[in-house]
């Protein structure tokens, strides 16, 4: 969910493995009173946070959904991955809550890749699903092409109309098979994007830095190169412009009529206006010399967060958290938020499913609708900085009109909402991920090694024809 | 077995032997019973992946539809052969194969042969020596790849000092990632290797040595003329074990990267046949192809391992 459509570093995960086995074998000896211990703090903590999330929450959806009308003790299991945050938003306490016959267990694996690859076999298999199993922008297309009917259709139930009446069409969309008729997700968060950038270093080089001026002078990409370029040619500027030229590409790429396939949902990069757009866009930026060559989500690149190395990144909502997380508390209120140039654009965002094979269906169903019914996506927000899905939830005065401290007080609410708003719905594929991680790769090649960017671009379909071919 | 055929001559002991014959067949069938557990596990977790492994080979399977394979017969395998990332990944897995070896079990020779004089704290340097490996892999590439960083390494920051120009190891040219990554090989198995020659060596009657000094022969000489040869099937089943763990040379490479791609390197500088492989099945979700790689780096193993062979009993002979 937070890493949407990009696997983190490989690093992170193998850290936090390392640093579980040694907990592991820490924990030998203490185990026990160690899990008796935390377990009644984490339930006080969910508790508190449930009470302000059951508040505004009156259960529409629930109460219109034929589950648990009996009261039979029904146990729903969850599949989701990294950092989907529903249990730390003590919603699932509050659902329990509502419905004491209700208990809920989250299964969640800490790499979506790897919860794809899961996912996958269980559905090949046809067993060992979950009862709500989550799915990912980068994979959920795959899931209606190849197993649409293996998921509960939410268009096709009494609710289905109204459901579909609080989301962001390009989101019920996505979650759509080709012909629109079966709808085998309900949105999670999104990933309307802005660009985050660091006003105090954007002043040493005695550019301006307030966020109206930016806006207009970054109304579309080629100023804003050229605002980098103004950047880098000035006497007081530290480190680079820009992050790297993957933050003008994955960002730009969405903003064409199409990104990696074709309506049809068949990848098809060389022809697609909007990788060729944001191609050039990126290698101009790398040429210009004005990207810090940094590969996104690698080591270095986490690094150069807390050191400073670069003035601007363009961010979908959930890279706010990511930039809090890396660059710390040192720079709170140093960054910024102004609109993303050339238009909207979307990065990341999931949706929770419902497989048939689960036993408990309709009480997952009704789960489902909860989770993702506006109020909750909400608290969501308000809890764990995930951007609605729901437009219903975006126009909440708690979405809307909130502000962040970390950015400035930049009005984060409405910078997001209104990328949000604006989306238009670009064709999803299997693939995209895959596609996304080579072209990514040329891309550092054509700024880190002076690769020329027609050769780059080369390789970069000789390396997804090895994804897509056979 | 001679043991047991000569008494036969003997004309008391026919019946004896014929005895001792029906016991052995009976033994014959309890060490069947005995060895039996390995080989049901041993047919269970490797025979038949292996088999398996192969009849996915010769199918079209991807994962996202396992369910629709498509029997395909060699096509895998010609595809692979006109695939130049598998030559390219054959190229790296070679070339790595070279320099992290090479250099390694010289050392190791070198390191055993010091280590094999009397001297102060022999335990102490012994026990280091097997530190590095005692590491888990994963942690020790990961720290290689903090030192090897582009920006904030401490290698770039010493080479700089001397006057050098920040080298991109990560993504720089193949020579540079292929000898940073050897280096992470070298640096976790050459006190293992150390301690093989050391137990070797120790077995060497200190009555050659005696011998060649009393020829007049220097420590150089009793090295080359005494050690080595004595040293010599040790050396070979060293070169084994190094070419069939270079063969499958996989965690290395995968996490130097530091981005969680299985391209090794942006170039494919570094991307050895395994992590080739592992790219096709989980990266691609390419089942069939991968199985095709899988079975034809088996295949590529045994031939390297006969060469060795083959070679070592030339030597051999020739010695």
């Amino acid at each position: 969910m937070y890493m949407a459509h990009r696997r983190p570093s490989g690093q992170l995960v193998t850290l936090s493995a390392l640093i579980a086995a040694s907990v592991v074998i820490a924990g030998c000896s203490s185990s026990k009173s160690k899990t008796a211990s935390s377990s009644s703090p984490s339930a006080t903590t969910s508790t508190t946070a449930a009470a302000s999330a059951s508040a505004p929450a009156p259960a529409s959806a629930a109460a219109s959904s034929p589950a648990d009308a009996g009261g039979a003790p029904v146990t729903i299991t969850v599949g989701d991955f990294g950092t989907f945050g529903y249990k730390e938003a003590g919603l699932y306490a509050a659902y329990s809550k509502l419905h004491p016959n209700v208990t809920i267990k989250e299964d969640t694996v800490e790499q979506s890749a790897d919860y794809y690859k899961a996912l996958q076999t269980h559905l090949a298999a046809g067993s060992g699903l979950d009862d709500i199993q989550a799915l990912e922008i980068g994979f959920v297309a795959d899931v209606t092409a190849n197993h649409a009917d293996q998921f509960v259709d939410f268009n096709s139930l009494p609710e289905g109309p109204q459901l579909k009446s609080t989301f962001y069409d390009w989101k019920w969309s996505m979650a759509s098979t080709a012909d629109g008729k079966q709808t085998i997700g309900l949105g999670t968060d999104a990933g309307p994007e802005a660009m985050c950038y660091r006003p105090d270093l954007l002043k040493a080089a005695g550019l301006p830095s307030d966020r109206a001026t930016l806006n207009q002078q970054w109304a579309t990409w080629d100023g804003f190169i050229k605002f980098g370029q103004q950047y880098e040619a000035a006497a007081g500027k530290k480190g680079q412009f820009l992050d790297s030229a993957g933050s003008i590409f994955n960002a730009a790429v969405t903003q064409g009529t199409e990104q990696y396939d074709t309506t049809a949902g068949k990848p098809d990069v060389a022809n697609s206006d909007g990788v060729k757009n944001a191609w050039a866009l990126a290698t101009k930026a790398a040429q210009a010399k004005i990207t810090a060559g940094l590969s996104q989500f690698s080591t270095p690149w986490n690094q150069a967060f807390a050191n400073g190395a670069f003035a601007t990144i363009s961010c979908p909502s959930w890279m706010t958290g990511y930039i809090t997380s890396q660059a710390g508390q040192a720079v709170s209120g140093d960054w910024d938020i102004a609109n993303l140039p050339g238009g909207a654009a979307n990065w990341g965002g999931s949706w929770l499913g419902v497989p048939k094979a689960g036993k408990n269906q309709a009480a997952a169903e009704a789960l489902a609708e909860w989770l993702t019914a506006p109020a909750q996506q909400v608290t969501m927000w308000t809890s764990q900085g995930h951007f609605p899905s729901s437009s219903t939830a975006a126009k909440d005065p708690a979405v809307a009109s909130a502000t962040s401290d970390y950015f400035n007080k930049a009005p984060i609410g409405q910078i997001f909402g209104d990328s949000a708003s604006k989306l238009k719905m670009v064709p999803i594929g299997p693939y995209d991920t895959q596609i996304q991680n080579a072209i990514d790769t040329s891309l550092t090649n054509v700024e880190t090694k002076g690769a020329d960017p027609a050769k780059a671009f080369s390789d970069a379909l000789k390396n997804i024809a090895q994804v897509t071919g056979g | 077995m001679t043991a047991l055929s000569e008494p036969a001559h003997d004309l008391r002991t026919t019946r004896v032997g014929a005895r001792r014959k029906r016991a052995s067949a009976l033994g014959s069938r309890a060490a069947y019973a005995y060895v039996s557990p390995f080989f049901l596990v041993f047919g269970a977790f490797g025979l038949y992946p292996l088999i398996y492994t192969g009849w996915v080979s010769l199918h079209s399977v991807n994962l996202e539809n396992l369910h629709h394979s498509t029997w395909i017969g060699l096509h895998n395998y010609v595809a692979l052969w006109h695939n130049e990332f598998f030559w390219n990944a054959l190229r790296n897995t070679l070339s790595i194969g070279v320099i992290s070896t090479v250099p390694q079990l010289c050392m190791a020779l070198g390191l055993a042969h010091l280590l094999n004089y009397k001297m102060r704290g022999r335990t102490f340097f012994r026990v280091a020596m097997l530190m590095p490996y005692a590491t888990s892999v994963v942690a020790a590439t990961l720290i290689f790849a903090q030192l090897f960083g582009r920006d904030y390494g401490l290698i770039n920051w010493f080479l700089h000092l001397l006057g050098v120009h920040h080298t991109n190891w990560t993504n720089g040219t193949r020579w540079q990632s292929q000898v940073a990554i050897s280096a992470i090989v070298t640096w976790r198995w050459t006190g293992y290797n150390a301690l093989i020659y050391l137990a070797a060596m120790q077995s060497i009657p200190s009555e050659l040595y005696e011998a060649a000094a009393i020829d007049g022969s220097n420590r150089w000489q009793q090295f080359r003329n005494v050690t080595v040869p004595a040293l010599r099937p040790t050396i070979l089943f060293t070169i084994v074990l190094s070419t069939i763990g270079a063969m499958q040379m996989f965690a290395e490479p995968y996490l130097f990267a530091g981005d969680g791609t299985t391209n090794g390197g942006g170039e494919h500088q570094y991307q050895t046949l395994a992590l080739f492989m592992y790219q096709q099945g989980w990266t691609n979700f390419h089942l069939g192809q991968a199985a095709a790689t899988a079975w034809t780096m088996l295949l590529i193993i045994v031939v390297l391992v006969c060469i060795n062979a083959a070679l070592a009993r030339g030597r051999s002979r020739r010695g």
